[in-house]
């Protein structure tokens, strides 16, 4: 038998580590002041004033929009970019005459928040991004090799993964890392099951069938495109791993990642002994002292880490202006050696958090086009990071990537605030409250504010219509097909077997009437949806109660105070 | 779908995992190599960034530091420049350092045992720390005389107290200017380096203790001292002559002019300046001797290791026609400036070669001193008597021989001139060594090109006035 876990918002505790979040990048930005100059210059407050506002502003859309989503994701990422936007300040302070691209920044970050706020009042359900399946994937195909076209990429540093038009330049894999998230999403939710049919059995594992390599040779042939022609490994690493990744998760089949891995060995080996460049990477990455020339970088940066230490110089005190491109590739060199090896922890586990908290959204997803744009989008970003500060790290060869949400840029940190906004949709859907018992009359001819996204918030509800019945997997899985019309006209789909415990019997799984319980919620308790107003479930319930006289606010009380998830135990077959 | 996404889930713990653990490793196996890296400008610039003490002549800072709004933050400037560069040397960020700023460098800039104190309070009350400041032993007197004296004539001149030790003058021409290569623009201090080393006069040269000559006649002094110690005096008669034809060699000694006789007085050699007496006196002592002597004054021993002097040297195996030569200072005998100093100041000092030394005293930033140097016998060189008859000889051929041109009034002087032929292409070395005894000083001038031809005569007019003048300078 399930637990039925229902979320807490936990708004105040998202507003308290937001604060936390603010006050970790102005406590740099105003050490750095004091550091550098002795005392705090003029309208010192005016920055930090101006990211407060931008950080509350960002926090209340979303409370509003997406009451559920996840409350720690946003603080986290304040945190992150407010540590970029101080270490960059800082950057800026060495050098002659002292540069401005921390105020350029804030404003880019105030543009992402309008981007991010936006996405979370628009989008509200990522479902609706299931369509458009092969749109997604060419859009994102050519955003990958845009960097390739003649007059429009650029190389910087070896590695052509820009566009520049005029004195704009963008590097587009911020945005098709994004945009193939959802196009493989979409893609797996709709063919896992031929994917995942498996063809001859080989050393105990299920191979698949010949003919289904199609999608991954295409995703390797690109990815090899990718690594010989715009010559940046990161790149090609991060989006072959986020399609082999997808790939073995909506299929479920190890054989899938293997043949994926082995691929992803076959690309650095070709590319090895085919292309000089390669092979200058990985020697740049083994020995960089070498050639202390071209590594001039790289060897900077490790230079900047040893003296950092432990606990680093602290805010100005080290010399991070020392390593070229410090507010972009090499940022994290620049925080780890101010801050130093503690600091860069604790920056790399607030990605991690961000990883984790998406990564549970997705195992408690209870569909699968989100539960696999959830795994995709924290899988990429969780790579992206890695691959960057790994880079820089000398564990893996270095690439151009950005550090997401740290690193200066108006175009990756847009992006970035795109994938967060993505990220709190899913959160929410997958937190907000999923049962509904139609026992109210007078729920029905109740109107809710929302009742404008009603399209929107007829899929989310008959998403969460969950039917329990399948016990058998197999089955469960056939079943699981989306209706293609299942945005326009509220049809059921069955995602995946949510625990055989929560009972057939409980379950009323008809197009017709597309509300049921899942799981037990404590009898007795008023309800006050209706199965006509399918995005009852999106709104606000505590708010219709009381609007309803009914107890106030219980709905969303917390059954498990711990606010852990802990259905998918049974989700699982 | 949730058992791949847990296994993704551990796979991407163990990426951030392997991060951190790779990050780990590089700070507790990497970080010694990484800062000792001669690449490293983190660990110059640190250096570079630190209020360096003071070196002061007198009272006089010769180089200092003062803030400026860079990134290095403190600028070093050496308000005399070219006068005190072979003592000082540079600080230099492309270039690191040389000189007291080299050998002072842990005093200078905070970092040496005896201010672990300081620094412990310093870093408790947020103070920046600042560099001790190191006393030099020169006499701004003497080293303006002696600069000046030798003018665009590329020389050295060396002077020391030589009851004590102390280094009064080290000048050394021509020299350079240290503010160029400590210039925080790069790229003119990169230029001012290039320019230096290229220029074939050697303007970073300290001629006076980082390179060796042939001595010439200064060394009869040497072999003189050898001759007392052997049981000779001041009036032993020795064969002189015109010429002397070298042992086992066609290859002939002559003199400049006539010493006075086939067989002349120790003295009369010295005053002379008789090369033939001195060539066979030499073969009669043997290089044994020779050595042993030279070695007494110091020779085959590096000296004064602050500004790092090199050794002075003797041959070690010559055969009789080259002990001849090396008697007088020919063949391979090559001393510093500093070391024929010493060579005069032992004799001046009944004998007692007292140990050179530059830095007096270093003292912390709240003028508590930190270390003093105390006068350190170096060695005896020869007996008292001995030394005594060796003053009198000098002192005669300043008051009658190829010295007079040193001569001050009231002061008893003695000296010794030397003209070493180097290679014959070249003009002769001129050289003058001498004492005074008020004060008490001995001196050594070395003048690499006089613009003379090869007259031996040429070590007492040029180098002999120099001399002269840094001793009355001194009064």
């Amino acid at each position: 038998m399930a637990e039925i876990v229902v979320y807490r918002k936990r708004g105040f505790a998202s507003l308290v580590m937001l604060l936390i979040g603010v006050a970790l990048g102005v406590a740099g930005y105003l050490i750095t002041m004091l550091n550098q100059y002795g005392k705090l210059a003029d309208g010192w407050f005016v920055g930090p004033a101006i990211w407060a506002v931008v950080a509350l502003v960002a926090w209340a859309v979303v409370r509003w929009r997406l009451p559920y989503a996840d409350p720690l994701l946003l603080p986290s990422v304040v945190a992150l970019n407010g540590i970029g936007m101080a270490m960059i300040y800082r950057l800026d302070q060495s050098s002659t005459p002292v540069m401005h691209s921390a105020d350029l920044q804030l404003m880019w970050a105030i543009g992402s928040v309008a981007t991010l706020c936006a996405v979370v009042f628009f989008l509200r359900d990522h479902r609706r991004l299931q369509r458009f399946t092969y749109l997604w994937f060419i859009a994102g195909m050519v955003l990958l090799l845009m960097p390739l076209m003649p007059g429009l990429g650029a190389e910087s540093h070896g590695a052509q993964i820009w566009i520049r038009i005029g004195q704009f330049s963008f590097q587009p894999a911020e945005i098709a890392k994004i945009v193939l998230s959802i196009a493989f999403a979409a893609y797996l939710t709709e063919k896992r099951d031929v994917l995942a049919l498996a063809g001859h059995r080989f050393v105990g594992i299920d191979l698949p069938r010949a003919r289904d390599l199609g999608p991954i040779l295409i995703m390797w042939g690109t990815s090899l495109i990718v690594l010989v022609f715009e010559k940046d490994l990161g790149t090609a690493l991060l989006f072959f791993g986020l399609f082999v990744m997808m790939l073995y998760v909506a299929t479920e089949r190890p054989s899938w990642a293997l043949l994926g891995f082995l691929m992803l060995i076959a690309m650095g080996v070709l590319g090895y002994a085919a292309f000089d460049h390669v092979r200058v990477r990985f020697e740049s990455w083994l020995t960089p002292f070498d050639d202390y020339g071209r590594n001039l970088q790289v060897i900077n940066a490790q230079f900047g880490l040893a003296s950092g230490g432990l606990f680093g110089t602290g805010w100005g005190q080290g010399r991070p202006y020392l390593t070229p491109l410090s507010k972009n590739d090499f940022i994290s060199a620049a925080i780890g050696e101010e801050l130093g090896l503690v600091g860069l922890f604790a920056v790399i586990l607030i990605f991690l958090v961000i990883v984790a908290r998406v990564l549970r959204a997705s195992l408690a997803s209870r569909e699968p086009f989100g539960k696999l744009l959830a795994a995709g989008l924290a899988f990429v970003f969780a790579l992206q990071v890695f691959v960057i500060i790994g880079g820089v790290t000398r564990l893996l060869p270095l690439t151009g990537l950005t550090t997401p949400f740290v690193s200066q840029g108006g175009s990756s940190l847009i992006s970035n605030y795109l994938l967060l906004g993505l990220m709190l949709t899913i959160t929410h859907q997958v937190r907000h409250p999923q049962v509904q018992v139609p026992t109210d009359e007078f729920a029905t001819f109740t109107t809710d504010r929302t009742e404008q996204m009603a399209t929107v918030g007829a899929v989310g509800a008959v998403a969460s219509a969950r039917a329990a019945t399948a016990r058998d997997d197999a089955n469960e899985r056939l079943g699981a097909r989306p209706d293609p019309d299942a945005l326009d006209a509220p049809t059921e789909f069955v995602s995946e077997a949510s625990g055989a415990g929560v009972g057939a019997s409980q379950t009323n799984a008809s197009a017709d009437a597309p509300t049921e319980l899942v799981g037990g919620q404590p009898s007795g308790r008023p309800a006050s949806e209706s199965p006509w107003q399918p995005d009852a479930s999106d709104a606000k319930p505590s708010a219709w109660a009381s609007l309803n006289d009914d107890e106030p606010g219980e709905e969303t009380q917390a059954l498990d105070p711990l606010d852990v998830p802990v259905k998918d135990e049974e989700a699982d077959k | 779908m949730n058992g791949p996404i847990r296994k993704v889930s551990v796979l991407v713990m163990v990426m951030f995992l392997a991060l951190m653990v790779n990050m780990s490793y590089s700070y507790v196996f990497r970080t010694e190599s990484l800062r000792s890296d001669p690449n490293n400008r983190r660990v110059r610039d640190a250096e570079f960034g630190t209020d360096r003490g003071d070196i002061l002549v007198g009272n006089t800072p010769v180089a200092t530091s003062s803030a400026v709004n860079d990134r290095y933050q403190f600028q070093r400037k050496y308000p005399q420049g070219t006068l005190y560069a072979p003592v000082t040397g540079y600080f230099s960020f492309m270039y690191v350092s040389s000189a007291l700023e080299q050998s002072q460098n842990q005093a200078l800039t905070g970092q040496s045992d005896a201010q672990f104190l300081q620094r412990m309070v310093d870093t408790a009350t947020g103070k920046t720390p600042v560099g001790a400041t190191v006393q030099t032993t020169l006499d701004a007197r003497a080293q303006r005389a002696a600069y000046s004296a030798l003018g665009d004539r590329p020389g050295a001149v060396v002077a020391m107290d030589y009851s004590t030790g102390a280094v009064l003058a080290m000048v050394s021409t021509p020299s350079y200017d240290p503010n160029q290569l400590a210039s925080h623009d790069l790229t003119a201090s990169q230029k001012a380096w290039s320019s230096l080393t290229n220029n074939s006069d050697q303007p970073m040269l300290n001629r006076s203790a980082k390179n060796v000559y042939p001595p010439g006649s200064t060394f009869k002094l040497v072999t003189s001292a050898a001759a007392l110690t052997d049981g000779m005096s001041s009036s032993s008669m020795i064969p002189a002559g015109k010429s002397y034809r070298l042992p086992n060699s066609t290859a002939v000694i002559n003199n400049a002019d006539d010493c006075g006789g086939s067989s002349i007085t120790l003295a009369q050699a010295l005053k002379t300046s008789c090369n033939t007496a001195y060539a066979q006196l030499g073969v009669r002592l043997g290089d044994d001797k020779i050595r042993a002597q030279a070695q007494k004054f110091g020779f085959g021993a590096t000296q004064l290791a602050d500004i790092g002097a090199v050794a002075s040297r003797f041959p070690a195996n010559p055969d009789a026609a080259q002990t001849a030569m090396s008697a007088i200072g020919q063949f391979e005998v090559a001393a510093t400036p500093l070391q024929m100093c010493m060579v005069a100041a032992g004799v001046a000092n009944d004998g007692v070669v007292m140990e050179p030394y530059i830095v007096s005293q270093v003292r912390g930033a709240d003028l508590n001193v930190l270390s003093n140097h105390n006068p350190r016998q170096l060695s005896v060189a020869m007996s008292a008597t001995d030394a005594r008859q060796l003053q009198q000889m000098m002192v005669g051929v300043v008051q009658g021989g190829t010295g007079t041109r040193a001569q001050i009034s009231g002061v008893t002087v003695g000296g010794k001139t030397g003209t070493a032929r180097s290679d014959g292409k070249r003009p002769p070395y001129a050289w003058f060594v001498a004492w005074a005894n008020d004060p008490k000083v001995a001196v050594a001038v070395f003048v690499q090109d006089s613009g003379a031809t090869t007259a031996e005569t040429s070590g007492g007019r040029f180098a002999g006035p120099i001399a002269k003048r840094v001793i009355e300078a001194l009064r």
